[in-house]
């Protein structure tokens, strides 16, 4: 009995490992080729962006981990020389951290009102919050298209900012935290003679910061991992974000790609390690529609 | 008397305090989605932005008759059979195998965790070496004898694409479902052990019973979440995949055309689709919350 369990353990761990590898191993062959030569990437794949020109060649591709030599030269062209890339990625940064600060700006002042005050119209609103946050883009880009042109933003950041800020994902999770915290603490905050704006920021904001801090996680790589929003609103090849970018690679720039696809994963790479557990704390939260 | 005036006033003031709490998201809510969302219903029923001529449901006529919107609709459910199922069975395996007692096992959830981090963009140059005609996955099915398939560009493009999103997706999937197994009595299982119940039956006699909202929430979210598919596609191939047209593609495509009717008709209907999908998804919630407590 006790070694069948112990066999049991074994090959759940063993199943374990292999999800892992299939888990991790596009991520790691990115980070890993991003300091291969332009040359040893060429001998490797070269038959496939070859081939994606149109020609054929029967030569084998060759997936390798491990480079024969380090090199950094990609990363310094793309960080110092070549300055497109590095233009791309600050339009990432341009269009996305304001989405995350006034989403969660806008959403916490709207969770509070949802958390404090309930009343028919209030909880019609919040199903309709919670119906707008599950629709996909091809129902809500149309109406974003159509108010860009009216307020003449369409080709400029606004037009994936705006729509971004106030986006009712926040919302929705940051009302479920907000009705947690006891109705005591509010009450006597009330007893005591604070307006409605002294608890919201002296009590329930400080209540919350831990789930702030995971609805934001969670925004930045939703709007870090963008494509069809500034496919369709921002139609300037310019002003476009490094994610949308770097699948129109050239064949002659694979390791630029490279390493600027694994660039491109450090900043939520290193919110996900500092902050797991705030993420799993929101997505665990996330697993039920209702208020 | 005076009484209740007063707190029909108390009331009153408590209806303008939450409104001018709610205020700035209510704005930005009604001017980019709800007020545009009301033209767009307007456009699917005239027949040009020009003549403005009321046809009623004439655009959705046309548009059930479309060749390419049928396509993609076809390609996309086509997707969600596939991928659905797979997304909500490996997650809850996934949890259930965290549940066990391994080695490493916060670290297992951390690997499984990460594909969500990581920018489809980013890894897409490895999908692409991987599923190339001369690609690894071919060189390895060779050794077996098996032809060499040109993955994205044949019928098994899909599955390219459902190993994507499974990718992408488990890890989410399976905090739900930690999420859930956390909810479990820890009596009941503890008696069941005292009782010798074997694995199995805790399994299906008290897990999957206490985890069956997650399983629906888990399937309705992740039938919604198969209709976004697009991003994967699009930076695998291009706006015209061979064999990958999807929905999105079809909105996109037909952008450049600037095709208001046929848009917005196509936008009317996948609304409707979805509020059908989401009600259910309350229904489920509904329903269950009065079996478990949960």
């Amino acid at each position: 009995m006790k070694k069948k369990r112990y066999f049991g353990r074994f090959t759940v761990f063993l199943l374990c490992a292999v999800f892992a590898v299939l888990f991790l191993l596009p991520t790691v062959l990115t980070f890993t080729n991003s300091f291969m030569s332009e040359q040893e990437l060429k001998s490797n794949y070269g038959v496939i962006f070859d081939s994606l020109q149109g020609g054929y060649s029967s030569e084998k591709v060759n997936l390798k981990f491990i480079p024969d030599k380090v090199t950094f030269s990609q990363y310094i062209t793309g960080l110092f020389k070549s300055p497109d890339y590095l233009i791309k990625f600050w339009n990432s940064v341009l269009l996305v951290l304001p989405i995350v600060i006034f989403q969660v700006a806008v959403a916490s002042v709207a969770a509070y009102s949802f958390t404090r005050w309930r009343g028919r119209i209030r909880s019609g609103i919040f199903f309709f919050y919670v119906i707008l946050m599950l629709m996909p883009y091809q129902v809500t880009l149309v109406p974003n298209f159509l108010v860009s042109k009216w307020l003449g933003i369409l080709n400029t950041r606004w037009a994936v900012i705006l729509p971004g800020i106030f986006a009712p994902f926040s919302v929705f999770l940051l009302t479920k935290f907000m009705r947690r915290i006891p109705y005591s603490l509010i009450e006597s905050a009330k007893v005591d003679g604070a307006g409605e704006w002294q608890i919201f920021t002296r009590i329930c904001l400080p209540q919350c910061r831990s789930a702030l801090y995971s609805i934001a996680i969670l925004v930045f790589i939703d709007y870090w991992n963008m494509v069809e929003q500034p496919l369709i609103l921002l139609q300037d090849a310019d002003s476009q974000p490094l994610s949308v970018f770097l699948s129109s690679i050239n064949s002659g720039e694979i390791g630029l790609a490279f390493a600027m696809a694994t660039i491109y994963m450090i900043p939520p790479l290193l919110l996900f390690l500092h902050g797991e557990e705030y993420l799993v704390e929101g997505i665990a939260n996330s697993g039920s529609v209702k208020g | 008397m005076e009484k209740n005036s007063i707190k029909r006033i108390e009331k009153r003031k408590d209806f303008l305090r939450s409104l001018c709490f709610l205020s700035p998201s209510l704005l930005g809510v009604g001017v980019f989605f709800i007020v545009p969302f009301g033209v767009v219903v307007y456009y699917s029923m005239i027949d040009g932005v020009g003549s403005r001529n009321f046809v009623f449901l004439d655009n959705f006529i046309k548009l059930f008759h479309n060749y390419s919107f049928l396509e993609a609709a076809k390609n996309t459910l086509h997707f969600s059979v596939l991928a659905v199922p797979l997304a909500v069975i490996l997650a809850m395996v996934l949890a259930l195998m965290l549940e066990a007692r391994i080695p490493f096992k916060s670290q297992f959830r951390t690997f499984f965790l990460s594909p969500m981090m990581v920018p489809v963009a980013s890894v897409v140059l490895i999908w692409q070496v991987l599923f190339d005609n001369n690609g690894t996955v071919n060189e390895f099915l060779m050794l077996f004898g098996a032809e060499r398939i040109d993955w994205l560009q044949s019928d098994y493009g899909l599955y390219v694409v459902v190993f994507l999103f499974l990718w992408k997706n488990l890890g989410y999937n399976m905090i739900l479902f930690m999420a859930g197994l956390a909810n479990i009595p820890k009596e009941l299982l503890e008696v069941a052990d005292v009782e010798g119940a074997s694995e199995w039956y805790k399994f299906f006699a008290i897990k999957l019973r206490y985890l069956s909202p997650t399983v629906l929430f888990v399937t309705i979210l992740s039938l919604i979440n198969s209709f976004k598919v697009f991003r994967e596609i699009y930076l695998l191939t291009d706006d015209y995949p061979a064999t990958l047209y999807m929905l999105q593609h079809f909105m996109n495509n037909t952008f450049k055309s600037l095709d208001y009717q046929k848009l917005s008709a196509a936008a009317v209907v996948m609304a409707l689709v979805m509020v059908v999908l989401i009600a259910l998804l309350f229904k489920v919630e509904d329903w269950f919350g009065k079996d478990v407590e949960g």
